[in-house]
C-alpha cells in the first residue's frame, strides 16, 4: 500500500467530474495552496469519459471539444497545478468539523482535515423502479447512462431494436449512437407534453436520423421473461395515467430510460445540510455556500445542468469561495432571499447579498411563450420562449439590489406583455 | 448412486442439504436456474411468522413454530441478518376483535410466547406512524425478519461445505425406476439415487407426475411486492399485518432486516408458472390496503417492484412424505409459512427417512458454521481500517448506494454467484436506489475476470437473460436513412 498523502488541506473536494477539477482550478486562482480532489472511478473526468459525441465547451472554450477532450484540458490543468487527485478512493464519510474519512485501493483507510469542501459529486439517472412500470424483471432494461458507458467505455450493445423512455439528452444522445452502431431505434417515448432535451439534440440526434419521437406516451408494461420481448406502450390521460384502452405494442429487445437525473446528495443528507426539494440539493448562498459554513456545493449535485460549460463556471467561482473561507476571508453574508413565484420550477442560488455580481440559474415549469421575467421590483427581461429542459442563466450586476431594503425577492415569469411601473 | 437426490434448491431443499449433510450419505441437489434460491424463495417476503397464525391441525401449522424457534441458531451459524422485530396483527373493525382473540388462544395452545393484546394507547406510543383508527392488535414478539436469498445461500453453504454436491442448471426432464432406486435425467445428465426429493416448489406436481406421484395438484399464487425508499425508514418498527383472509395473510408492511420497508404482497391465482410480473391493479391493491393503516406510505416511494409465485397445494396445506412409488418423497406445497418452517420441515425429512430405512449417522467432523460473506457496510470504523489492511480490495467500493466493496463481490463469486443477480442478492450490490446504474459495469467486470468469461456471455439472471450483446458488423444501419 502507498504511503499516504498528508493530512490537512486547504479545500477538498468531493468527486473529480467536470465540475470538481473546475472547483480546485478555481480554488487554486484564489489561493488555495494545499487543494485535494477525491475522485471513485480510476480515472478523473468524470461522466465526461463516456460522453464522446461533441457538442462540449462552446461557451467556455469557444470550440466545439468532445467530452473526454474537455475533461483532458482540465485534468491537464489540476496536474501542473500541484494539485492532488485521488483516484479509485471513496468519501465515507463529512463529520461537520469537515474531517473526512475516505477509502482508498491504493491507500487504505485515510483521514484528512479540510477548512473548506467543495461538494461535486454529480447526480445519478433516475430508474424502472422509480416510476413504476409493471410487467416482467427482464435483461434489457437499463438507464440510457449506463447503456452509452458499456457502448462508449466497452465496446458492447444494450441490445438490437431499442425502445427509449424519456427525452433527455442522454436518451437523444444514445438514440443517435445506437443508429450509427447499427441498431434499431423505434422511438423515442415521453412522458409529458413537451420534450425534456435540448432543441439542438432533438435536431441533431431525431430528426437527423428519421427516428420518430412520441409525446404524452408511457411504457405500460414490459413484456419478456429472461430478456425484454416488447412493450406494451399507451398514451396518458391528464393525471399522467396509461390509457389502457388505447394501448398498443412494439417489439424490441432493450428499453432504455431517460427519465430525469437525481442530484447525489447522500453526504449532503448525513451532513444535515438545509436541502431544496425543488432542486434536490443544497441551499446554497450568492457563493454556493450551503447551510454548514465552509461546506460549498457545485455542478450536478447542487442542481442538474444541461450544459458543461455552466458546470464549469459555477465550479470555478464554488472553488474561488471556498478557498477565500480557507485562507479566512469571508465576504459579507447574504440578507435577502431569492424566492421561487409563478411559473418557476426552481433557482439557484437561494440568497442575494446586494455588494456583489448575482448569477441565477433557474428552470421554468412549462414551456411558455412571449413571457416577462421578473425579479421583484428591480429586474425585468423578456423572453420570447422559455421551455423546462433549458436553463436560464443570468448576470446581474451589483447595481440591481442597490438601495433594495426588502428581506426578500421572488422570481417570476408571466406570460404576455411587458408590465410598467 | 446418491443416497438422497434433492430436486429444487429453494429455502426448502437448501434446508434439506444443509440437514443431511450432517450424515455420513451421499447427496446431491439438482437446481434448475442457475444458482440457487432463485425462484419463489428469492421473491419471498423474508418473514419468520411468530407461530401462532396456522391451525395446529395442519402440517404447517405444526412445523410452524417448530421451525421458528431453530432461527436463531440457523442465522448465528450461517451468519445471515435475522432479526426478531416482532408482528403486530391489527384490528380495523369490530369483527376482528374476535379473530385476534382467537389467534392469541390458538397460539398459546401451540406455546408461542409473549403474545400481547395492545391497545391503541400502547400502539400510538410503539408505532405512532399507524392509522389512529386501529381498534386493537395482537403483540407478537416471536416473529422476525430475514433475507430468504442469504438463507439459501448460507445454507448451500454450509451443505456443500459438508460435501454435499450442488448442480445448477440441470432441469429435470423424466424419472424412470430402477431395480434399486430411481434414476434421474436432467437437461445435462444423468443421476440414480435411492431416495428422492421432490422439492421443487411451483414445479412440484410436474415433476411428481414424471413417476406418478402427483396425488396433489400445485396452483400459483403470485404475490406482488414494492420496496420503498430508506427515506421512510423506521416509519413502522414491527411486521404489521392487517387481519388476514382466507387466500392470504394481507398486505403487509415488512421492515426487512437491511432496514428498508417493504409492502406487499398480492394474493392472486394464476395458471402461468412463469407469470413474475407486477402490474397496475396489483399495486393499486398494495397501496390502497397499505394506506388505510398507514397513511403515510405512498407509491411515489417505490425503488422497486417484484412479483413471486407461492407453491399452493390444492390441499392448501404441505405435502410433505413418502409417495407411492418407492423411494420418491414429496415436500411440496409449501407456501406461507415455508419460510420459518423450512429447518423444521428438513429435520422432520430427515427423520422420516431414517423410518424408512436410510441409515443415518452422524459425522463426526460436520461443520454447522460457515465463514459467512463480509459485510463492509456493517463494519466499524477500526473494523474497515483492519479489513483494508488485510485486503486492499475493501477499499475499492462498487456499489456506493449500499456501500459494496470489491472484496465482497470476489468472495461472493467465489461462492457461488455467477450472475448479476447472484452478486446482488448476495452483496446487495444493485440493489439500492440506483439499482445498479453505477455498479453494473463494475460487477460485470469482476464477474468477467474472475470466471474468464467474456462480458457478452454474462446474464442478469440465468441463460437468455444475457445483458450486453457485441458489436455486429452483420447488421445493417438501422431505418431511415
Amino acid at each position: 500500500m502507498k504511503s499516504p498523502p498528508q493530512k490537512t488541506y486547504d479545500v477538498v473536494v468531493v468527486g473529480g467530474g467536470p465540475a470538481g477539477l473546475a472547483a480546485a482550478l478555481g480554488a487554486g486562482d484564489a489561493g488555495a495552496e494545499d487543494i485535494l480532489i477525491v475522485d471513485r472511478e480510476t480515472e478523473a473526468g468524470g461522466i465526461l469519459n463516456q460522453c464522446i459525441h461533441s457538442g462540449f465547451g462552446l461557451h467556455h472554450f469557444k470550440e466545439e471539444l468532445t467530452g473526454p477532450e474537455y475533461a483532458e484540458r482540465f485534468i491537464q490543468s489540476v496536474l501542473s497545478r500541484q494539485i492532488t487527485i485521488l483516484t479509485d478512493s471513496y468519501v465515507l464519510n463529512i463529520a461537520p468539523d469537515l474531517h473526512i474519512e475516505v477509502i482508498s485501493g491504493d491507500y487504505g483507510h485515510l483521514q484528512v482535515q479540510a477548512k473548506s469542501v467543495v461538494l461535486a459529486m454529480g447526480c445519478r439517472e433516475r430508474t424502472r423502479g422509480a416510476i413504476r412500470i409493471p410487467g416482467f424483471r427482464p435483461a434489457g432494461v437499463m438507464t440510457a447512462g449506463l447503456a452509452q458507458k458499456m457502448v462508449n467505455m466497452k465496446g458492447l450493445l444494450p441490445g438490437r431494436r431499442i425502445a427509449i423512455l424519456g427525452s433527455g439528452d442522454i436518451g437523444l444522445i444514445m438514440a443517435r449512437r445506437l443508429m450509427l452502431e447499427g441498431c434499431e431505434v423505434v422511438g423515442v417515448y415521453e412522458l409529458m407534453p413537451f420534450s425534456n432535451g435540448l432543441t439542438r439534440n432533438l435536431v441533431q440526434c431525431l430528426d437527423d436520423f428519421a427516428i420518430p419521437l412520441r409525446l404524452s406516451t408511457t411504457v405500460a408494461f414490459i413484456h419478456g421473461r429472461d430478456r425484454v420481448q416488447r412493450l406494451t406502450m399507451a398514451p396518458i390521460d391528464d393525471q399522467l395515467m396509461p390509457i389502457l384502452n388505447q394501448s398498443w405494442q412494439i417489439a424490441c429487445d432493450t428499453l432504455l430510460l431517460s427519465i430525469g437525473l437525481i442530484p447525489e446528495n447522500e453526504l449532503s443528507t448525513r451532513l444535515r445540510l438545509k436541502m431544496d426539494p425543488a432542486t434536490g440539493g443544497p441551499q446554497v448562498t450568492s457563493t454556493l455556500e450551503t447551510s454548514l459554513p465552509g461546506v460549498f456545493a457545485c455542478g450536478n449535485v447542487l442542481h442538474v445542468h444541461d450544459l458543461v460549460d455552466f458546470v464549469t463556471e459555477e465550479a470555478l467561482r464554488a472553488g474561488r469561495f471556498a478557498a477565500e473561507v480557507a485562507r479566512g476571508r469571508r465576504r459579507p453574508g447574504d440578507n435577502i432571499s431569492l424566492q421561487t413565484g409563478e411559473n418557476i420550477a426552481s433557482c439557484v442560488p437561494h440568497s442575494l447579498s446586494p455588494d456583489r455580481e448575482q448569477v441565477i440559474y433557474l428552470r421554468v415549469k412549462r414551456p411558455l411563450k412571449d413571457c416577462v421575467l421578473t425579479i421583484g421590483d428591480r429586474y425585468e427581461k423578456v423572453f420570447r420562449m422559455l421551455i423546462p429542459s433549458e436553463m436560464i442563466r443570468l448576470t446581474l450586476g451589483p447595481e440591481i439590489l442597490d438601495r433594495y431594503f426588502g428581506e426578500h425577492l421572488k422570481i417570476e415569469v408571466h406570460p404576455g406583455e411587458v408590465k410598467n411601473g | 448412486m446418491y443416497d438422497v437426490i434433492i430436486i429444487g434448491g429453494g429455502i426448502v431443499g437448501c434446508a434439506l442439504a444443509r440437514e443431511l449433510s450432517r450424515y455420513r450419505i451421499r447427496v446431491a441437489l439438482l437446481e434448475r436456474e442457475v444458482e440457487v434460491g432463485f425462484g419463489t424463495s428469492k421473491t419471498n417476503s423474508g418473514i419468520i411468522h411468530a407461530g401462532h397464525h396456522a391451525h395446529p391441525d395442519t402440517l404447517k401449522g405444526q412445523l410452524e413454530w417448530i421451525g421458528n424457534q431453530m432461527w436463531d441458531d440457523l442465522a448465528r451459524d450461517l451468519n445471515f441478518g435475522f432479526s426478531r422485530i416482532g408482528e403486530l396483527l391489527l384490528a380495523m373493525q369490530t369483527e376482528d376483535l374476535n379473530h385476534l382473540e382467537e389467534l392469541k388462544k390458538q397460539g398459546e395452545r401451540k406455546g408461542v410466547t409473549g403474545l400481547e393484546m395492545w391497545s391503541p394507547k400502547r400502539l400510538r406510543q410503539e408505532e405512532p406512524n399507524l392509522s389512529h383508527d386501529i381498534l386493537q392488535a395482537l403483540h407478537a414478539p416471536t416473529a422476525g425478519v430475514a433475507n430468504p436469498y442469504e438463507a439459501c445461500f448460507g445454507l448451500i453453504e454450509c451443505a456443500q461445505q459438508n460435501g454435499v454436491e450442488l448442480f445448477c442448471g440441470q432441469s429435470v426432464l423424466s424419472i424412470t425406476r430402477e431395480d434399486d432406486g430411481l434414476l434421474i435425467h436432467t437437461s445435462r445428465q444423468q443421476f440414480r439415487g435411492r431416495f428422492i426429493l421432490n422439492a421443487a416448489g411451483v414445479f412440484a406436481d410436474q415433476v411428481a407426475a414424471m413417476v406418478g406421484a402427483d396425488d396433489f395438484k400445485i396452483l400459483p399464487r403470485k404475490g406482488e411486492e414494492y420496496m420503498l425508499d430508506r427515506r421512510l425508514q423506521g416509519i413502522v418498527t414491527r411486521l404489521i399485518f392487517p387481519t388476514s383472509t382466507a387466500s392470504s395473510k394481507g398486505v403487509l408492511i415488512i421492515p426487512t432486516v437491511d432496514g428498508t420497508i417493504m409492502v406487499g404482497p398480492t394474493a392472486e391465482d394464476v395458471n402461468d408458472r412463469e407469470d413474475l410480473s407486477t402490474t397496475f391493479s396489483g399495486a393499486d391493491k398494495v397501496f390502497t390496503a397499505v394506506r388505510r393503516y398507514c397513511p403515510a406510505i405512498s407509491e411515489r416511494d417505490t425503488i422497486t417492484e417484484f412479483a413471486g409465485l407461492r407453491a399452493v397445494a390444492d390441499s392448501n396445506d404441505f405435502v410433505i412424505g413418502p409417495s407411492p412409488i418407492k423411494g420418491f418423497f414429496n415436500v411440496a406445497g409449501i407456501q406461507s409459512p415455508g419460510l420459518t418452517a423450512a429447518p423444521a420441515i428438513a429435520t422432520y425429512v430427515a427423520k422420516m427417512l431414517r423410518g424408512e430405512g436410510l441409515v443415518l449417522d452422524e459425522k463426526t467432523d460436520w461443520q454447522a458454521k460457515i465463514e459467512g460473506p463480509p459485510r463492509f457496510a456493517l463494519m466499524s470504523a477500526e473494523e474497515r481500517r483492519a479489513a483494508i489492511c488485510r485486503d486492499p480490495a475493501f477499499g475499492r467500493v462498487v456499489c456506493r448506494c449500499e456501500l459494496v466493496t470489491e472484496a465482497e463481490v470476489l468472495y461472493a463469486i467465489k461462492h457461488g454467484a455467477r450472475t448479476l443477480d447472484g452478486i446482488k442478492f448476495r452483496v446487495r450490490a444493485g440493489m439500492g436506489r440506483c439499482q445498479g446504474g453505477f455498479c453494473t459495469s463494475r460487477v460485470l467486470d469482476l464477474l468477467s475476470s474472475t470466471l474468464g468469461v467474456p462480458l457478452t456471455e454474462l446474464t442478469k439472471r440465468g441463460r437468455g437473460s444475457e445483458l450486453f450483446y457485441p458489436r455486429d458488423d452483420r447488421i445493417a444501419p438501422g431505418g431511415g436513412l
